[in-house]
C-alpha cells in the first residue's frame, strides 16, 4: 500500500488536504493552524506541489486524529468562498446526493 | 526486538549472522537459506546449534531433508498482511513432523500471536516491546476454536460431540 | 435456522473483546492506522467517503426475527436509522462511529450476530440460495454445509492473511440462485450414484476488473472430504497466489495463469497428503450440525385456501401474488419475496421501522424467520397461503409490496459514489431514475424478467458483469460516464455481458436503457422470450444500432 507521501503530487489549481476523523469518520479539512476542521472554509489552501507535500506530511503525522489524508482540488469563488473542486469532494462535504431513507 | 518463548520475554540464544559475515566459533546461529544451502554439511558440522531463516516465497520441501538436524527454523512475515508463513509452519509441523524451535520473524504483532501459536510457532521475534509484554494475556483471548491444526486443541465440533456423548452416556 | 450454542456465542464474545481492545489501542495511538486497518477490516469496518461503514454478517442470508430487531436497534442507536442489504447477503451501516463500534458489536453478539471476516483478505460469508430449505426440488438444505464451512473458515489460523479476499457460494437446486459460477469456490451439492451427498467444486469464478466464470476442478467431492479438499485449495492459493499486485491477487488469476489442469493437480497432490486427517467430516459431526437447524412444524394445509379464493377479486393483491409469491416445497405454504426496490427509492435499503415491522410479520406469518437474497430483497420463507392476503396488506402499509420482483425495476446496485470511496460514479440515482421510468407495472410485466445491475466502479459490487443489462460507472474528464453491457447471466448458464458501445454520460443512461428495452420488445420472437435469450439469439448488434443511431 503506497503512502500518500510516496505518490506523485500533481497540483492543477488551488488545493486542500482532507481526511476523515479517526474517532467517528467525519470529513475534516487541514487548517493552517496545524489542526483539523469540519468546515471547508477553514481549510488551508496550497497552490504548489511543495506546499501540498508539506501540508500532507504534517497531516499524515497526526495518525491518532485523522485517517486517509489526501490532496483534493477546490474552487475559489470571486468572493473568496472555497467550494469543493469535484463531485467526490462535493459529496463528502454535502453528503449523499439522494434522500436518506427515513423512518415514518 | 524482544524474543518471546514459552509465554514470556526470553534471552535469545541465537545470533543472526549475515551472509557475508564470519560465523562465531561456537554458539547458536541463524543463517539465511541461501547461505545454508551453499554448504549445509559444513554448517551442520560446526560446534553450536544451527538455525535457518527460510524465505516465505520458497517451498519448505527444500529444507525437509535437513530438518532433524536443525535446532531452529525461522519463518518470515515481511508484512503482517503476508500470510504465507502460516502454511509453511503447518507443513513443517504437521506434514514433516518438525519439532525444533519454530520462530516467527519480521512483522510480528500482538494480534497474530494466537494464529501463529496455532500454526505451530513457539518462538516470536516481536516488533513491539509492549506486545511482547502482553503475550501471556493475549494468548488467553480465545477459548473456542473451530478448526483443527497441529496444536492439539479440541475443536468446537468435537467438543460438542464429546458433550453429547457424555450426556447420553450419563442417561 | 441454526441455533448458536454456548461455544459459538463464546467465540463471538471473545472476538468482540479483542476488537474492543484493538480500538482502544488505535485511539490511544499504540496502533497506527496502517497496523489497525487490517484488523478493523477483519471485523467489517471500512473507511468510506463520509464515515466508517460497518458490514455485518448474515450467514447464508438467514435471520431470526430477534436478530432482525437487533439490526434495527443498531441502525437507530448507532447509525442513521436504516441499513443496506448487500449482494452477498450481508447488511451495511453507513454512518457508524469507530469509538462506538465495540458496543454495537456487543449488542449484536447478544443475539448471535457478528461481523467476523466480512472484509479483509480472508474467507468471507458463505452465501447460499435464499430459498434454501424450502425450495421445491432442492436436494438437501445447503445451509448445513454453509455452516460447516463457516465454522471451519472462521478465524482459521492459516488462512487469515490470504493474497486477497475469498468468497464461497453453495447451491443445492438445479436452478442456481446463489451465483456459484462467479465465486472463488462454487459448490454444487448433488448425490452420487450411491445416493451419497457430495459437491461439484468450481474454482476461479469472480467479477471485478477481470471477470471469470468458475471452472470445475473436481466433479464430485464426497461430503466427508469437503473441508479437507477446501483446505487443499486454500493452501495452494495462500502459497502461490500473487502478492505483488493487488489487481492480480485473486484465485481466479492463479487458476487462469496455471491453467485449470495444473491447478487441479497441485490441489490434488496437496489433498492426497492430508485427506484422511482431522478435517474428515464423519457422519456424526454433520448430523450434529444438521440437528441444530430447526425447521417449522408445518400444518397440513389445503392447496387453495378460502382466504385466497376470496382475495382473488382484488387486482392489486393478485398482481402482487403473481409477482412476489413463490411455490414452497410444502403444500399450502409459500415463499414470499419482499421488494426493497420501491419506485424512486435506493435499492436494498430498509429503515429501522421497516425492519421491526418485518420482524413482527415474520413472527406472525413465517415462524420467526427471514431471508436475505443477493438481489438485495428480503424473503419470508414459511408463509401459509391462507395468510397471504393479510400479509400483503401489512407489507403494502410499510412500502414493501412493490410487485416488481425479477422485473426491470428490481435493480441491483452498489452504494456507488454517494457512499463509497472506491467509486468513480454514482449508482443509486441511476437506479432511482430507472425505477421511475419503468414505474408502470403493466409495462414492467410486459417486458418480463429483466435484471439490471449497476456498479459504480470496476470492483463490480453491483455484479454488473452478470446483469442482463449491466451498467458500470467510469470517470471521464472528471465527469460520470457509464459503460453498458447486455446478455450477462449469474445462474447455471452464467455468462459475462458484452459491451454495446462507448460510455454514455450520467444524464443519458436512463434513455439508453429505455432504447435497449424498446429494441428488445421489437425484436423478441415471442412475448415469453426473455430479454437475455433475445440477446443470445441476435447478439449485441441490433441493440447497438438502436442505442447509438442518434448518439
Amino acid at each position: 500500500m503506497t503512502s500518500p507521501l510516496q505518490q506523485k503530487i500533481k497540483i492543477t489549481g488551488p488545493s486542500i488536504v482532507t481526511a476523515n476523523r479517526t474517532i467517528d469518520g467525519a470529513v475534516i479539512y487541514r487548517t493552517a493552524a496545524n489542526g483539523w476542521s469540519t468546515s471547508l472554509s477553514d481549510a488551508a489552501i496550497v497552490r504548489t506541489a511543495e506546499e501540498a507535500r508539506a501540508l500532507l506530511t504534517e497531516s499524515v503525522a497526526d495518525d491518532i486524529g485523522a485517517v486517509g489524508a489526501y490532496i483534493a482540488p477546490v474552487e475559489i469563488k470571486d468572493s473568496g468562498k472555497i467550494k469543493p473542486g469535484n463531485l467526490r469532494e462535493h459529496i463528502r462535504l454535502q453528503g449523499v446526493t439522494i434522500d436518506l431513507p427515513v423512518s415514518a | 526486538m524482544p524474543l518471546v518463548k514459552q509465554g514470556r520475554i526470553a534471552t535469545d540464544s541465537f545470533v543472526h549472522v549475515g551472509d557475508g559475515a564470519e560465523l562465531p566459533g561456537d554458539g547458536a546461529v541463524l543463517v539465511s537459506a541461501a547461505r545454508f544451502l551453499e554448504d549445509p554439511q559444513a554448517l551442520l558440522q560446526r560446534a553450536g546449534k544451527l538455525g535457518v531463516i527460510w524465505p516465505n516465497n520458497r517451498d519448505v520441501d527444500d529444507l525437509v531433508p535437513w530438518l532433524d538436524r536443525l535446532a531452529a527454523v525461522a519463518l518470515v512475515f515481511p508484512t503482517f498482511r503476508d500470510g504465507r508463513a502460516y502454511s509453511q509452519a503447518r507443513l513443517l509441523r504437521e506434514r514433516h513432523g518438525y519439532d525444533g524451535e519454530l520462530r516467527a520473524t519480521g512483522q510480528v504483532l500482538r494480534d497474530q500471536f494466537v494464529f501463529m501459536l496455532r500454526a505451530g510457532f513457539n518462538a516470536f521475534e516481536v516488533k513491539k516491546e509492549s506486545d511482547a509484554e502482553a503475550f501471556a494475556a493475549t494468548i488467553q483471548r480465545y477459548s473456542v476454536f473451530y478448526q483443527p491444526t497441529g496444536d492439539g486443541r479440541v475443536t468446537a465440533l468435537h467438543r460438542r460431540m464429546q458433550q453429547r456423548h457424555s450426556e447420553s452416556a450419563g442417561q | 435456522m441454526y441455533a448458536y450454542d454456548e461455544l459459538d456465542r463464546t467465540l463471538i464474545n471473545e472476538r468482540v473483546e479483542e476488537f474492543r481492545d484493538q480500538v482502544k489501542r488505535r485511539l490511544s495511538g499504540e496502533l497506527t492506522e496502517d497496523e489497525f486497518k487490517m484488523l478493523r477490516l477483519q471485523n467489517g469496518v471500512y473507511l468510506q467517503l463520509h464515515a466508517y461503514m460497518f458490514r455485518v454478517a448474515i450467514p447464508y442470508g438467514t435471520l431470526s426475527s430477534k436478530q432482525l430487531r437487533r439490526l434495527a436497534h443498531v441502525a437507530r442507536r448507532y447509525d442513521r436509522g436504516y441499513g443496506h442489504f448487500t449482494t452477498r447477503q450481508n447488511i451495511q451501516f453507513n454512518w457508524i462511529k469507530l469509538a462506538e463500534l465495540p458496543d454495537a458489536l456487543a449488542d449484536l453478539a447478544e443475539v448471535g450476530i457478528h461481523a467476523m471476516q466480512t472484509s479483509g483478505n480472508n474467507t468471507r460469508n458463505v452465501t447460499s440460495d435464499q430459498w434454501a430449505g424450502v425450495a421445491p426440488g432442492e436436494i438437501e438444505d445447503p445451509r448445513i454445509w454453509s455452516e460447516l464451512i463457516r465454522q471451519y473458515t472462521t478465524l482459521h489460523p492459516e488462512f487469515s492473511f490470504l493474497p486477497r479476499k475469498f468468497k464461497f457460494a453453495i447451491t443445492a437446486s438445479a436452478h442456481d440462485r446463489a451465483a456459484i459460477k462467479v465465486h472463488d469456490i462454487g459448490l454444487r451439492l448433488h448425490k452420487n450414484a450411491e445416493g451419497e451427498t457430495g459437491f461439484e467444486v468450481l474454482v476461479g469464478g469472480g467479477l471485478g476488473r477481470t471477470p471469470f466464470i468458475g471452472k470445475t476442478i473436481k466433479p464430485y467431492v464426497a461430503g466427508r472430504d469437503l473441508l479437507s479438499y477446501v483446505e487443499a485449495i486454500l493452501r495452494v492459493y495462500n502459497q502461490y497466489g500473487r502478492r505483488d499486485n493487488i489487481y492480480k491477487a485473486r484465485i481466479k488469476i492463479l487458476v487462469h495463469e496455471l491453467g485449470i489442469e495444473k491447478f487441479a493437480s497441485e490441489v490434488e497432490e496437496e489433498w492426497l497428503a492430508m485427506r484422511d486427517s482431522a478435517l474428515t467430516l464423519d457422519q456424526a459431526v454433520v448430523e450434529d450440525v444438521r440437528s441444530r437447524f430447526s425447521y417449522p412444524a408445518y400444518e397440513k394445509l389445503p392447496h387453495m385456501p378460502e382466504e385466497l379464493k376470496k382475495a382473488a377479486h382484488d387486482p392489486f393483491f393478485e398482481r402482487w401474488r403473481k409477482n412476489s409469491v413463490f411455490t414452497h416445497k410444502v403444500q399450502g405454504y409459500a415463499i414470499v419475496t419482499l421488494s426493497l426496490k420501491p419506485v424512486g427509492g435506493p435499492p436494498g435499503d430498509a429503515t429501522a421501522d421497516q425492519m421491526d415491522a418485518v420482524a413482527d410479520l415474520a413472527d406472525k406469518y413465517s415462524f420467526g424467520e427471514i431471508r436475505v437474497g443477493h438481489e438485495q430483497n428480503l424473503a419470508l420463507p414459511h408463509v401459509a397461503k391462507r395468510d397471504l392476503p393479510a400479509l400483503w396488506k401489512a407489507l403494502d402499509k410499510i412500502g414493501l409490496a412493490t410487485p416488481n420482483i425479477n422485473l426491470v425495476s428490481d435493480i441491483i446496485a452498489c452504494p456507488g459514489l454517494d457512499y463509497c470511496s472506491l467509486a468513480n460514479a454514482r449508482s443509486i440515482p441511476i437506479a432511482q431514475e430507472l425505477t421511475r421510468r419503468f414505474a408502470n407495472h403493466d409495462t414492467a410485466e410486459l417486458i418480463g424478467r429483466l435484471h439490471i445491475n449497476i456498479s459504480g466502479c470496476i470492483n463490480a459490487c453491483g455484479h454488473h458483469h452478470v446483469g442482463h443489462i449491466g451498467i458500470l460507472g467510469v470517470e471521464k474528464n472528471d465527469e460520470e460516464f457509464y459503460q453498458i453491457t447486455i446478455g450477462g447471466r449469474a445462474d447455471e448458464n452464467a455468462e459475462v455481458g458484452k459491451l454495446i458501445g462507448p460510455a454514455v454520460p450520467y444524464g443519458e443512461v436512463a434513455d439508453v436503457v429505455e432504447d435497449i428495452v424498446e429494441a428488445y420488445l421489437a425484436l423478441r420472437a415471442r412475448p415469453d422470450e426473455l430479454f437475455v435469450d433475445t440477446v443470445k439469439r441476435l447478439g449485441v448488434e441490433p441493440f447497438r444500432e438502436r442505442v447509438y443511431a442518434t448518439r
